[in-house]
């Protein structure tokens, strides 16, 4: 608590928000120790945090989801018990989550409606509807159906849900991550006018620059434990992120921007695929090409037809023709997985659960469901146990995966070392083409360059990479090429060096003619 | 109570093996209410039901019997099951077994046994295989549920036995019973000497070794694993869905074809409208008690056969309904399916409710 705030009490308005000693015990896991967390009035407060570090834990026991083994809330200097969502929100805190929900058939009205609880409420509520949004620069039409809406637009409904109820303390966990940039810098606008209002702001998010930006108070945490309050204008990105992650950075730099001019590893023509989920995105003739030794990045945010791509590429949705998908010149459009992987493709999807990793079985067991192809790994039907034993051996070595060894559970390793392992199951494979999505989510720093450095190695070594991701720091700093997916289309892929954040983010809004505009000129 | 179950955030392996046991111990407990209820007294009745039948050869001999179609049809449907397919038509294919072994036998009684009782053991798994590959093109065709399609084939090939041996293959020389001619004796389960084992009882554990390997040792049970357990793991890897259901369907059905086809040419010796009180369903129990695990249903079989005989022993030395043996096994599934949440759960003694927050303010 700040040293003001020991004068009398009477002259200095209370903290809206005060937490002591909050602590929350998973079963293997403190989620939260002894957390203290102050939000002043008028305040944009950024909560800050790996992935894990328990900043979902603690926003979701402010608003009432879930109760705290032990420590206080105080709301406007008193203390509260917040027993359930319905009495954080009559004290006056809103959420936004990060999921948002919506029913995709209803109008916006409609799903507004839905969650009021007060059918009284519902008089007039368009004309409040409107009025809000613009009054607060969120432009939306009420009687539009939600499934026609961008991500963006589905985020203001939420917000407008929230403000409706006339908030003190409106809680937004990771707005940004569905955002394009034009529409992040919006919204910061809608949070700083919110801001000066009256209505202060707990801002949940890992994006230090955005923090920077536009919060003026920062709680950090790593691994359930408070490590710092500060000011985080006052600090460069660089000291925030080593106060988030534990050790401190190496300095970076992937040295690899060739240009190759040897003939396409991978060709795509004309892809075209149906979705095989029902909200699926479907692929739309996509078209590129990817040389041997080159890193391409394909750029978009979450949704917009990823893990269709992965999964087409990959074999596990055969393209409509053979000749969509070429391979050194050879048709692979209707080749399987493993047939793929028998010409020497890798792959890893961006789900490690259940998709790239067995989570029950073990890390023998894992490399065997990928490596077993061109590992050699068994004999005539019958599983070759030594050498798959030696296999995933020399994966935990070569990548200092943290494990008991290779008996030891998938599940039990931690989601970098889990990553680390997968990651060099197939780069061990010296795959001629490589396609990974989301190397680096949920990992941290360490395990990061460790990923990092082996895919520049392999690329170094002539492989083809297709890195698909939604962080575009990670795309810029690895990639020759990038190409962004909005909606199932992926747009012509530009050197890194040509591309611009404004030009990425039009393209990431689906707005391909108005990013060709922005070309620099 | 101030217990609350919580999750315990992995797998007990501990409980995976405690649990059966468990599930045992509170079952004869039931039974001993059950029995006191019924007006015998407990513990009679438990040496009658559990115990007697263990205690001459004779007796044991039976067990090994009635062991022998569970374990076979147990093993099978527990290759099923570890990869999502639940067939729960042991029964029917069970059944199917015995007609398409059974007709064979019944069109050539003079066959030599050294050639012709392979060719009829072949027929009955053949005949098993057809009734489970109905179930696996349904649903691969037409996503059809193979839990119903399984189920309902059951009633189906019930009714084609007994319309066979109530028509075409009725024993003319039968007085007119719902039963085929006697097996000739080259179409006869070998037995061993003066007790009544057979070959079956033989084969069953034999057939549980080879599938135990064939899951821990080969890639095919490994891919039938990864199928069960992550579904898109499976597909990332390159499995066909479509073939592992296939083999896991044909190979379940198969060894209910066996069992089917041993029973009807070993203990049985003819087509009857009775050919199996339940064997598929009980095997279903089996299967869950025994881990999926091969061994786990060696030991598992032995105990529900001992139930049935169990229930015989009741009813002629208690005069207890022979619906003795069908409670236990359905109060054993129950204790077992409870049992079981104790895997994935703990019970966590819940202290009183510390006050979370004082009554006072800060200054």
């Amino acid at each position: 608590m700040d040293s003001e705030t020991i004068g009398p009490a009477t002259q200095m308005p209370p903290p809206l928000l005060s937490l002591c000693g909050i602590t929350k015990q998973f079963p293997g896991c403190l989620a939260n120790d002894a957390v203290d967390l102050t939000v002043g009035q008028n305040e944009i407060h950024a909560l800050l945090g790996e992935n894990g570090a328990g900043k979902s834990t603690l926003v979701k026991i402010i608003y009432g989801v879930m109760k705290p083994d032990a420590g206080r809330i105080e709301w406007l200097g008193k203390a509260v018990r917040i027993g359930s969502p319905a009495q954080a929100r009559s004290l006056g805190i809103g959420m936004v989550f990060q999921h948002f929900s919506l029913f995709e058939a209803l109008t916006v009205a409609e799903n507004i409606a839905l969650g009021l609880n007060n059918p009284a409420d519902r008089v007039g509520l368009q004309d409040r509807i409107v009025d809000i949004s613009t009054r607060y620069g969120l432009p939306l039409d009420p009687a539009r159906a939600v499934h026609d809406l961008s991500v963006g637009e589905r985020q203001r409904i939420e917000i407008v849900r929230c403000l409706l109820q006339n908030p003190k303390l409106l809680i937004m966990d990771e707005p940004t991550s569905v955002l394009t940039p034009q529409e992040v810098f919006k919204l910061f606008e809608t949070l700083r006018r919110l801001a000066a209002e009256g209505c202060s702001i707990l801002y949940i998010s890992h994006k230090l620059e955005e923090i920077r930006a536009l919060c003026e108070q920062a709680t950090i945490m790593r691994l359930g434990k408070v490590v710092a309050h500060c000011v985080p204008k006052e600090k460069t990105a660089r000291e925030l992120a080593e106060l988030m992650i534990s050790a401190k950075l190496k300095e970076q730099d992937f040295g690899h921007k060739i240009a190759s001019t040897a003939a396409p590893r991978l060709v795509l023509d004309r892809l075209t695929i149906r979705s095989n989920q029902p909200f699926g995105t479907d692929l739309k003739d996509i078209s590129f090409s990817v040389a041997p030794g080159e890193i391409l990045g394909i750029a978009g945010i979450a949704g917009n037809g990823q893990s269709e791509f992965m999964d087409a590429l990959s074999g596990e949705i055969p393209a409509g023709s053979p000749k969509n998908i070429l391979l050194d010149g050879k048709p692979i459009g209707h080749d399987g997985p493993a047939k793929r992987r028998r010409q020497s493709c890798g792959f890893l999807p961006e789900e490690r659960n259940g998709h790239g990793a067995v989570g029950p079985m073990s890390l023998s067991e894992n490399g065997f469901l990928s490596a077993y192809v061109r590992g050699a790994l068994h004999r005539l039907g019958v599983i070759n146990r030594r050498r798959t034993f030696d296999f995933a051996a020399g994966v935990i070595k070569r990548f200092d995966v943290r494990t008991t060894g290779p008996q030891a559970e998938a599940r039990s390793l931690s989601g970098g070392n889990l990553q680390k392992f997968l990651v060099g199951r197939e780069v061990v494979q010296q795959p001629s083409l490589l396609v990974i999505s989301q190397p680096t989510w949920g990992v941290d720093a360490g395990a990061a360059a460790a990923i990092y450095e082996a895919l520049v190695a392999l690329a170094q070594a002539g492989t083809a990479v297709v890195l698909i991701s939604q962080d575009l720091d990670e795309i810029l700093l690895l990639c020759d090429r990038i190409a962004v997916i909005a909606a199932g289309r992926v747009s012509e892929p530009m050197a890194v060096k040509e591309a611009t954040i404004e030009r990425i983010g039009l393209l990431m809004g689906g707005s391909e003619a108005e990013a060709v505009d922005a070309l620099p000129a | 109570m101030p217990y609350r179950l919580e999750p315990r955030g992995e797998r007990s392996q501990l409980w995976s093996y405690a649990s059966p046991v468990l599930a045992v111990v509170l079952t004869i407990v039931t039974m001993g209410v059950l029995f006191a209820i019924l007006g015998t007294p407990p513990l009679t009745a438990i040496e009658t039901f559990l115990i007697s039948p263990l205690l001459t050869v004779s007796g044991l001999a039976s067990l090994a019997v009635r062991a022998a179609p569970l374990i076979m049809i147990a093993v099978g449907l527990s290759f099923c099951y570890r990869a999502n397919v639940w067939n729960i038509g042991g029964d029917g294919q069970f059944t199917l077994g015995a007609i398409a072994g059974g007709g064979l036998a019944l069109f050539f009684p003079n066959a030599a046994f050294w050639w012709f009782y392979p060719i009829v053991l072949v027929a009955g798994v053949l005949g098993g295989m057809f009734w489970a590959g109905i179930v696996a093109f349904l649903k691969l065709k037409f996503n059809a549920n193979e839990i119903l399609t399984s189920l309902m084939l059951v009633y189906i090939a019930q009714l084609v036995l007994t319309w066979l041996v109530t028509g075409p293959w009725r024993d003319p020389m039968g007085y007119g019973f719902p039963q085929s001619a006697m097996f000739s004796a080259g179409a006869t389960t070998p037995d061993f000497g003066t007790t009544s084992i057979h070959l079956g009882c033989v084969l069953a554990p034999v057939i549980a070794i080879i599938l135990w390997q064939v899951m821990e040792r080969s890639v095919l049970g490994f891919q039938l694993r990864v199928v069960g357990q992550a579904p898109r793991a499976a597909r990332f890897a390159g499995f066909s869905n479509a073939k592992l259901t296939w083999i896991a369907l044909l190979v379940s059905g198969g060894l209910s074809g066996l069992a089917g086809i041993i029973e009807v040419t070993g203990p049985i010796g003819q087509l009857t409208t009775e050919i199996t009180p339940g064997y598929g369903f009980t095997a279903v129990i089996v299967a869950f008690l025994g881990r999926l695990h091969p061994i786990g249903v060696i030991f598992a079989g032995l105990l529900l056969a001992l139930s049935y005989l169990g229930g015989d022993a009741a009813q002629i030395n208690l005069h207890l309904p022979n619906a003795i043996t069908g409670i236990f096994q359905g109060v054993l599934l129950f204790y077992l399916l409870g049992a079981d949440v104790l895997i994935l759960h703990r019970f966590k003694r819940v202290r009183a409710p510390a006050p979370m927050v004082l009554a006072e303010s800060v200054k």
